[in-house]
Order: C-alpha cells, then structure tokens, then sequence
C-alpha cells in the first residue's frame, strides 16, 4: 500500500515537471514581446529596451532563463512581474487567488451539488417527462455561454430589478469599520450572480454524467438484492446505486477541481470580479512571462493534484481498485 | 402442517410487440410451513419471474397481472406498497440469486451486507447488529472474525461468495427461503457444499425453501415436492419420490430422461428435442405438444388438470385417456 503510493506519488510528480517544462518551452515559443506594451505602442529607445532586458534577464539564453526560474521557484520566488513593473509574481497571485477560491468552490460544490442531485432524479425516472424535461433544460444551460448568460443576469437582476449588485466583490461604498456581519453579507451578496451563472452553464455536465452512471448502477445485480433484502428506498439509492456510480463523478471533479484556482475568465470579467482568471488573461495578452509561469504552475499543480485526488477518492470508495495487500 | 403460503393464479405480464404477453400465466402452488419445494424446468420456462413475484419485485416494464393472489399466512403481498411491503422483503422472505458476484455490492464489505440487512429489520444497534453479522458469518463457514467480516466480494471464491448470499438473505430471520438457481454457477464439488449447507440452515431455523432449478439432479433426496414449469404453467406437482418413480408428463418424462444416471444400466441421455418458445409464441391447447412424442389430436385444446394420484395431479390430456405414466 505504502509503495503504491509512493510510486502513485512520484509519477505525479514527474508529471508536473514534465509539464512545467512544456510550458515554460510553449510559452516562449509563441512570438511577442513582453516589452512591447510597456511604452504604449511607442517604440522604445535601443538603450532602455537593452536596459529592460538586462533587468528582466530576457538576454540570457532561454535555458539559463529556465534554470533560473526553477531555482527561484523551489524558494517559493517567481520573480517580478513586467507588465506591472517589478512588482512580485506572488505578491500578485496573493492577492488575486483568495476572490478566485471563494468563487471557484463555491460554483464546484453548487454545480456538483445540483448536478448530482438533477442526474440522480433524472435516472429514477429515466424515460419520464420529468428526465426529458430536466435533460432539455441542462443541456441548454450547459450550451449558454457564461458570458452572454452572465450579462443577461447582470441585466435582468442587477440592472432591472436591483435584487443583486452590478459587479465587484464587495460595495465600494460600505464602511471600512463595519462589522463582520455586514462584511459577510455584502461579500456574499456580491458572490450570488457570478456563482449562479458558472453553475448553470456548467452543472449540465454533471448530471448528464450522473444520469448515465446512475442507470448503470441502478441495474446492477447488486440493486435487485438490496431491494430483495427489504432496505430502505433511501439507503437502495444513495449507498447502493450512488455509491456504484461515483467513478465517472470523480474523474469529472478531478477535471473541474482546477475551476478553484484558474477561475473563469469570462465570468470574472462580467462582474469585475478581481481574481485569477483575469490575471492570466492579462498577463498572456501582455506576455508578461513570469507572471504566466506563476499562475501557469499553480493551476497545473491543481490539474495534477486534482487527478491524483480523484484517483485515490476512487481506490478508497472502490475497493476492487485497491492495491491488493 | 400450516400453510405458509398460497399463490393464486399468478400471471406476471410484460409489453409484447402485439399486446401483453405472459411469462407467467396462471400459476397456483402453496407452500406449507417447513417444507422444501423445487420448483423446475428448462430456461425461460417462467421459474425466475415466479420467484420474484412472491416478493412483489417484477423487473420493469413486467408487472403482475390484476387477479393474481399471493398471500402470506392471509397478507396479500401483491396489493402492498410501501413500508409494510419492505418489511416482507427480508424480514418474512429472504432470496437468493444464481450469480452471487453479481448479486453481491461490490463496494460494500460483505459484513456490512449482512449487517444492514439486520438493521433494516431488527431494532438493533450498528454494535449488536455487528456481532450478528459476525455470528452469521461463522455460521455459513465463513470467518467470523473482523478480517472476514472486513472483506469484499471480489475476494472471495464463488462459492464464499454464495454462502455470503445465504447469510444475507437469512439475516432477518425470515420464514421462506427462495432459492433460485443457488448452485448453477458453481462447480460440482463446491454445489454440493452449498446445497449441504442449505440444507443445515434449513433443519436449524425451520425454513420453508423453494428452490428453483433447471436441474432435477439436485432436486431428489432434498426436496419433499416438486413443481414442474413448462411456458408459464406448472405442468405436474408431486412429491419428490412420487415424481421420480411416476413420471406422469411427458414433459417431467423428457426432463427426467435427459438426467444422466448414476445407477442402474448406462442409457443414452435423451434431451428434449427443441426449446421452449418465447412467451409470445407459445401454442394454443397443451404448451408442450408441439415437442411431445406422444401429441394427439385433443392437445390442440386446453388440456385438463387430472390427479394421477393422491397429491399427484398433472395438466395433460393423457391422464384423461387412461394412456398415462
Ligand atoms: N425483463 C424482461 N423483459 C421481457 N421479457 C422477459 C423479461 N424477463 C423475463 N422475460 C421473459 O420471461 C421468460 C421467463 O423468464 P424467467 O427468467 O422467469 O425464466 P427462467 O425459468 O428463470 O429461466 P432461466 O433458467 O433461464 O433462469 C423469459 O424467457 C423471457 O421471455
Ligand atoms: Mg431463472
């Protein structure tokens, strides 16, 4: 058990090597300058543009470039950003990532928790109204693009009715000194319409692959005898159909966990909400290359991890996949 | 000898291409308390559906057909719903299936799958339950230790695994034991194991067994009765002995002609030429004529219910013409 893991470790650690180098290699790869922006569309003069280089070491050989950055990245140092002159990768990512966590698992447990839900009820009554109608309406959430979606809500519910704010994560207005309390309300207040749209266009996925895993399990042998052996409905559906159908729903929450720390670009730009998602976004527009390495390696940390994550949640709910002793 | 139970012109309908069919078609058996009763016949003759019937649990699209009574020392269980109808599944009639791999859950400890079977039944704390569980282990010739009870199906043997069945489906102390096919997918030596260890359940807790197979085989010298099935139809009840000595159907004559013999002179085994037709083709008159040796004219009707001799009746025309066994 304890080499298995170990070995299950390392592999994923050779993984996300591999694809931090990959990265670090694609993203220089692409042509643009990350000076280009600083001199807005002005040419720079040759002797600052050589100055600029030298500071931002982009006259080393890419090689010696990437040493580097390893080097600075095993002391927890992603170096300066250049878009934003100088200032340091994670003092950035600090200060972005704690809007984009809030929001990210917030919109994870709200679409699994529906998606599961819609994809349970729609295989108990597979073939019925109820099935064709949820499935209509989840596709169609699903199909919505977040932006256009969140636009549509910004107007209808912020804009028309004034039940939620238009955008940002907190009122500007509200008093610094205010308590806990009317903090709490306000950030959640704030957090109502950005949660809603990334759950409704993506909690589709969920129960589609719920449906489907649900049917399977519940004609399985194993469900004949549980209702044979006189078990309540709800202990036949939940720990003995669900239980058998959570492989698929773990590789799928293995895929969306990095939702937590890449965020959604489109929905963070809709409602200006300061986080990760548009930092990236940004930064690759600009090419500020250590600020894409930053984010870049956190979020594919979260990619790996999240599979890994999903993996073991799988060995420990399935013993068939258990190493044996 | 009480009766336990009475099953009453039983049909068990399903949706045909041309309206209903019945797999089941008017079915009438009882059981007495403490006796041990085969029900037989080839595949698809109608014997599985029959069992499940008993516990109100026909797959979907079937459905038991309006008119069909089976009672339970005067409890309808057909005309049950609900909580009264679970607390017969189990508590009053445990089952047992052909695959116990596939009837077992495979995320589900085997102790656990005993264990919440009591609880769903007896007002018994998880601990209490727990040591019955164990208890009922050990009582099948399984380890009754935390390890055995720890262990999942897919680390058993098949024929561990059957026995886990069996303590399953004897774990709410119920009074009737269907057994369909138990030993159909187990070797020779590990069947007799089985059927022995059945037998011992039996004689301790006083069970009233229905055991289903397709295999006559098994059925003589460990049953009091058997009940032969043709399409849907009990076509000869007898006891065991009687049976054997008196075939009166040719059908059971066919069945029984097809069984290799230990004793007595080597004969060719005869099988029944053909195989019995999907419940939507059967035949008008007797179900059978069309594979009978000896069909004449009148089995193109309905052919009578004839008793051949005390508690020995038979549906065929031949006891009529005094041309019988
Ligand atoms: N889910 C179903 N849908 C349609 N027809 C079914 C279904 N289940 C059973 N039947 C029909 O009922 C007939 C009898 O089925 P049943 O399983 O009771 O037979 P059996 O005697 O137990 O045979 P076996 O020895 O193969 O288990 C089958 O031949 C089939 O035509
Ligand atoms: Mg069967």
């Amino acid at each position: 058990m304890i080499r298995w893991l170990a070995g299950r470790l390392l592999q994923t650690l050779a993984t996300y090597a591999l694809a931090v180098t990959l990265l670090f290699i694609m993203m220089r790869l692409t042509p643009g300058d990350p000076l280009a922006g600083l001199s807005d569309e002005r040419p720079l003069p040759a002797e600052a543009r050589e100055l600029l280089r030298r500071r931002y070491r982009l006259d080393q050989p890419v090689l010696t470039q990437y040493a580097d950055f390893l080097a600075g990245a095993l002391r927890g140092d992603l170096g300066v950003s250049i878009a934003q002159h100088g200032r340091p990768v994670t003092a950035l990512i600090r200060e972005r990532l704690p809007a984009t966590l809030l929001l990210g698992t917030t919109a994870l447990a709200a679409m699994f928790g529906i998606g599961i839900a819609v994809g349970v009820l729609q295989a108990t009554r597979a073939g019925s109204v109820t099935d064709r109608v949820l499935g209509i309406l989840s596709l169609t959430a699903y199909a919505t693009p977040s932006f256009w979606l969140g636009l549509v809500l910004t107007w209808a519910l912020a804009i028309e009715w004034h039940w939620f704010p238009v955008a940002f994560m907190h009122a500007p207005l509200l008093d610094p000194d205010a308590g806990w309390w009317v903090r709490l309300t306000d950030l959640l207040w704030h957090l109502v319409l950005p949660v809603t749209t990334l759950t409704l266009v993506s909690f589709g996925a969920v129960a589609r692959y719920q449906r489907a895993a649900m049917l399977e399990a519940l004609g399985l042998g194993a469900i004949r005898t549980a209702r044979t052996k006189g078990l309540r409905d709800r202990s036949i559906l939940w720990h003995h159909a669900w239980r058998n159908s959570v492989g698929p729903m773990l590789a799928l929450f293995g895929l969306w966990l990095p939702l937590v720390v890449a965020g959604s670009v489109f929905v963070e730009s809709v409602y200006a909400w300061p986080g990760l998602g548009t930092l990236a976004a940004e930064s690759i527009g600009s090419r500020d290359y250590p600020v894409i390495m930053g984010v870049a390696i956190l979020v594919s940390a979260v990619v790996i991890g999240g599979n890994l994550l999903a993996d073991l949640l799988h060995g420990w709910l399935d013993p068939r996949l258990r190493p044996s002793q | 000898m009480t009766m336990l139970l009475a099953v009453r012109d039983l049909r068990v309908s399903f949706p045909g291409a041309t309206g209903p069919v019945y797999p089941v078609d008017r079915v009438s058996f009882e059981l007495a308390r403490g006796e041990t009763v085969a029900l037989v016949g080839e595949s698809g003759s109608g014997k599985s559906l029959t069992g499940m019937a008993l516990l109100n649990l026909v797959p979907a699209p079937g459905e038991v057909a309006p008119g069909s009574s089976v009672s339970l020392e005067g409890t309808e269980i057909l005309k049950l719903r609900g909580e009264p109808l679970r607390r017969i599944r189990g508590a009053r009639i445990g089952m047992v299936f052909q695959d116990p791999l596939a009837s077992l859950n495979p995320v589900i400890s085997v102790g656990d799958q005993i264990r919440e079977t009591i609880q769903a039944h007896l007002p018994l704390g998880r601990r209490e339950a727990r040591t019955r569980a164990e208890a009922l282990l050990a009582e099948v010739g399984l380890a009754g230790t935390p390890e055995g009870y720890q262990r999942y199906p897919h680390q058993l043997s098949g024929g561990m695994r059957q026995r886990v069945m069996l303590a399953i489906a004897l774990a709410a102390e119920p009074d009737l034991l269907i057994a369909d096919e138990p030993t159909s997918a187990l070797d020779v030596t590990v069947q007799a194991q089985i059927l022995t260890l059945l037998e011992g359940l039996r004689r301790a807790r006083g069970l009233t067994v229905l055991l289903i197979t397709h295999d006559l085989g098994i059925v003589a010298g460990r049953t009091d009765r058997v009940l032969v099935m043709y399409a849907g139809r009990i076509v000869e009840a007898a006891p065991t002995a009687e049976l054997f000595a008196h075939p009166a159907h040719p059908y059971t004559a066919g069945l029984l002609g097809s069984l290799p013999r230990l004793r007595g002179p080597r004969q060719p085994l005869r099988p029944i030429p053909g195989q019995v037709p999907s419940p939507g083709d059967w035949p008008a008159g007797c179900r059978f004529h069309p594979r009978c040796a000896k069909s004449f004219a009148p089995c193109r009707e309905e052919p009578p219910i004839v008793e051949v001799a005390g508690g020995h009746h038979m549906r065929c025309w031949l006891g009529k013409s005094g041309d019988s066994a």
